[in-house]
């Protein structure tokens, strides 16, 4: 990291150097040279994949700050830019350096009021179009029910975009058409079977043939973040099982983690290796019922039942120790809410040893079918510039040849002790991703065979205290969850509740690259794509 | 032989009209009526069979158990499921061509029906006898496809649009290779009428006496007839992971239960014309030579071998479906127009071929 503070100190005369509490550096830097210093981040110090931009409001300033990480080096390091003007707040868009940016930066717009000039798409991303206020802004009131009464007209959406540019000195708002005056566009969600959840393609075909999507999220928006301001921080918890229902206990894992580190909580080795092997259960029952509902979706119905059967012995295993089969709100500040079911180790052997049996099902009936091959090779390719452009991480990013799997990257927990490879290929299309996720399904469960005999003796909660209370600082935490990098970003103002804390989920890069990777493809293909993306739309909504 | 239903249709005609003195143009017309009723009952029950059956199947495959809870092995289950949809509401909607949008659906259906008139169902039970029979059966299911574009086009509606174009695509591609492989055994049989066909087969089933290029139009046909029902892996125009329902999504009620039912029927119809061409109508099994097993085989009467062989190549279809992945529409139009028509027109050559050198069994 010297070697970037020597380049950019050089380069970049006003930046200031400064770490967060993680031991993240962070630069700082005023707008003017933030677009200069994100091409050299990205050229010249291999910052090449930007995890996510938080939006700040610090009362007087409103902020951005940009993680990114390097995917040689693994390094993290982070931007914060800043503007005093909370009647036109004006930060230069970075989305001509990294793709993702884009919708990241309307994010931050939705939330803050963040204008990013020369951003192609300044509109709302999850709001509707005629919300009024930012809800993120400390001076917004939700209390007040006149602001945005809920409304009983059907809603509002426009067939333009806002584009801010400069000219002559002066921002200027321009707008510009989301789609060519004769196109066919047919709507595809929010209801619809294949979108799995409520998300809408706005699709403009050509026949069958693809030529623009649109997609309008915000259905599921249920302001997690701003939610979570107001609740102390054991509370914030409950909310990460209702993200990616399915990464639940890895969602968690992070938050517990970062909780920890902040407060100084040591745990026991006995809740860290609970903690990962209902990781990795819950990885394995994630990927089932990726290949089940994807396999529904691609017309072979049948291989949902076959999947399904071995993600329900999972769902047991996980009701009888967590007392749930869904949200199951296990691992807390401190452990794990319960210790194992005395059953646990016999559960988990009998998945153990039906499991294999079960993949080699699937690839029979399923991954050798010419038809299937047909449908599924050479369809929707992402190469892996693009995955790291458009930063989809997970197994679909894995898919395209690159190595992004934080349990590798940047190992948390006990990951750098066990013995497990990291899934890749090089194809970057739905067949890679759909392989992919069957070869993780084999690494965790040898994960599993690892640990499920060495579960140490101890305590499986430490004890912490009753009202948790952080110091003062910023704190950045990554793991993996089943569908790529989920990364959370805490401010604390040395209260106990938190001041900011931001959520990074994997599925909104995936749907943001869904456009990409659709043009000139059939309809059909739109299903297969998405269904190999796998992404969760209350993730992405948060 | 075995008994001839003409016995029985033949007295019943004479009762009418000698013994009861009817005048001729009201024997006709009650026979026609009486014919009506029948071919509706059969319908019916048919469809309810295969409602039942199919999910039994479906169950099976997929390690469930399927109906169980209407009835004995959920049995009324099928009953049950018909009697709902024919209480159900018949949403009318705003924007819609409403004469076209309803006659779509009996387009439907009255193409499947006449397709059923000319089934062989069991020695002389055949509802009409003439000599293009099997260029009559063809002639009809065409008209089916004129259902499904009308009822995508007059909804109104971007999905049952696209889901129409594809049916039309796909149905008017793979009625030519249906049409090839029939003809490939027209040839073999040299006679278009129905009877004719089944009497050829006396001896030995066309698919074995054909030598190979019975068996390569069988395969074709089979494939061309899943197509043609809509059914997987070829249900493009329903694909409910891409257009919902289809051409059918705007319609609720019995509109929708004729669209239903057709589906089933015409699954029937596509194995009772496989069971006519390849697998001897209602003929039983002969092996030539084997005059003991020949008369065993003769005892089980004609009807029950129409309809266990279609339903044992339904299940074959069934199986199908709830085995393979979807196709995408332009491997579907891949599929038709670069393999299966041109191994058709082959076959086709190759049959002539076969039968002017008299090397047919």
């Amino acid at each position: 990291m010297a070697n970037i503070q020597d380049t950019i100190a050089k380069k970049f005369p006003a930046a200031a150097f400064a770490a967060d509490n993680s031991a993240i550096p962070q630069i700082t830097i005023d707008d003017a040279n933030l677009h200069s210093l994100a091409l050299c981040l990205r050229d010249d110090c291999g910052m090449d994949y930007l995890v996510t931009i938080v939006g700040v409001d610090h009362g007087q300033s409103l902020g951005a700050i940009y993680y990114l990480m390097s995917t040689t080096t693994h390094e993290l390091c982070s931007v914060a830019v800043s503007t005093s003007n909370r009647e036109h707040p004006y930060i230069h868009s970075v989305a001509d350096v990294w793709h993702i940016a884009e919708i990241f930066e309307r994010e931050v717009y939705d939330f803050f009021g963040i204008i990013f000039v020369n951003n192609p798409d300044m509109r709302r991303l999850f709001l509707s179009i005629d919300w009024k206020g930012f809800p993120l802004r400390k001076d917004y009131d939700d209390q007040d029910p006149k602001l945005n009464p809920i409304s009983i007209e059907s809603e509002r959406q426009s067939d333009f975009t806002d584009v801010y540019v400069e000219k002559n000195g002066k921002v200027v708002k321009t707008e510009r058409a989301i789609f060519q005056p004769d196109d066919f566009v047919v709507n595809i969600g929010p209801q619809h079977p294949a979108t799995h959840g409520v998300l809408r393609f706005r699709t403009a075909v050509d026949g069958e043939t693809i030529k623009k999507i649109d997609v309008y999220m915000g259905y599921i928006h249920r302001g997690v973040e701003k939610l979570c301001e107001k609740l102390n921080y054991p509370q914030t918890l409950h909310f990460l099982d209702r993200l990616d229902y399915f990464s639940g206990h890895n969602y968690h894992h992070c938050l517990c983690n970062l909780y920890e580190k902040a407060a100084g909580i040591e745990i026991s080795r006995r809740a860290k290796v609970i903690r990962v092997l209902m990781d990795e259960l819950a990885r394995i029952a994630s990927h089932c019922l990726f290949i089940g509902t994807y396999c529904m979706d691609l017309g072979a119905t049948t291989m949902l039942f076959y999947t399904l059967r071995v993600r329900e012995q999972i769902l047991d295993i996980m009701e009888k120790t967590c007392g749930a089969r869904m949200t199951f709100n296990y691992p807390c500040i401190g452990g794990v809410m319960q210790d194992l079911h005395e059953d646990f180790v016999k559960d988990v052997k009998a998945l153990l040893a039906v499991l294999p049996a079960n993949i080699k099902e699937y690839n029979k009936i399923f991954t050798g079918n010419v038809i299937a091959k047909n449908r599924m090779e050479g369809v929707g390719t992402l190469s892996r510039e693009d995955a790291i452009a458009y930063g989809v991480t997970g197994p679909s990013g894995r898919a395209s040849g690159w190595a992004c799997d934080v349990r590798k990257t940047r190992p948390y927990s006990i990951y750098s002790e066990l013995d497990f490879e990291e899934c890749l290929a090089t194809e970057g299309d739905s067949m890679a991703r759909f392989k992919v996720r069957i070869a993780e399904m084999e690494q965790s469960a040898r994960i599993i065979e690892q640990l499920i005999d060495n579960i140490p003796e101890g305590e499986y909660c430490v004890k912490v205290p009753k009202v948790l209370k952080l110091p003062a600082g910023q704190w950045f935490e990554m793991v993996e969850g089943c569908r790529g990098t989920f990364a959370i970003y805490l401010e604390s103002d040395g209260g106990t509740k938190p001041a900011r804390l931001k959520i990074a989920p994997p599925c909104l890069p995936l749907a943001a690259v869904v456009d990409h990777i659709t043009q000139g493809s059939k309809i059909a293909d739109l299903i297969t794509i998405g269904g190999s993306l796998d992404y969760i739309v209350p993730d992405m909504d948060r | 032989m075995e008994y001839s239903f003409a016995n029985l249709t033949g007295a019943f005609h004479n009762l009418l009209l000698d013994t009861l003195g009817i005048p001729g143009w009201l024997t006709t017309t009650i026979e026609c009526v009486l014919i009506g009723l029948g071919m509706l009952l059969a319908y019916s029950l048919l469809a309810l069979f295969y409602i039942y059956f199919e999910r039994k199947v479906c169950a099976a495959f997929q390690c469930r158990l399927g109906p169980n809870r209407v009835g004995p092995f959920g049995l009324l289950q099928a009953i049950a499921d018909m009697f709902k949809i024919l209480i159900k509401e018949l949403i009318h909607l705003n924007h819609i061509d409403r004469f076209l949008f309803a006659l779509a659906p009996y387009l439907v259906i009255i193409a499947s029906m006449l397709c059923f008139a000319v089934l062989p169902w069991g020695n002389g039970l055949q509802i009409i006898d003439f000599n293009i029979g099997i260029f009559f059966l063809l002639a009809c299911s065409s008209i089916g496809v004129l259902g499904i574009l009308l009822a995508g086009w007059s909804s109104n509606n971007k999905f049952t649009l696209i889901g129409a174009l594809r049916s039309g695509a796909q149905m008017v591609s793979y009625e030519l290779s249906i049409g090839i492989s029939v003809i490939t055994m027209v040839c073999l049989a040299g006679t278009m009428n129905v009877p004719e066909i089944v009497q050829a087969q006396d001896h030995l089933w066309f698919i074995f006496s054909g030598h190979v290029p019975a068996l390569i139009a069988f395969i074709i046909y089979i494939i061309a007839g899943t197509a043609e029902t809509n059914r997987g892996p070829f249900d493009l125009p329903e694909a409910e992971s891409e257009l919902t329902a289809g051409y059918h999504t705007e319609y609720s009620g019995i509109h929708f239960g004729f669209f239903y039912l057709a589906e089933y029927l015409n699954l029937f119809i596509v194995s009772g014309v496989a069971t006519l061409l390849f697998f001897g109508g209602w003929m039983p099994l002969h092996i030539p030579g084997w005059e003991g097993f020949n008369a065993v085989m003769d005892f089980i009467p004609s009807i029950i071998w129409f309809i266990a062989k279609a339903v044992i190549i339904s299940f074959v279809i069934i199986w199908f479906k709830w085995t393979f992945p979807r196709l995408r529409i332009d491997q579907l139009m891949a599929l038709e127009w670069k393999y299966l028509l041109p191994f058709g027109l082959f076959n086709l050559v190759l049959m002539t071929l076969v039968i002017t050198f008299g090397w047919t069994l």
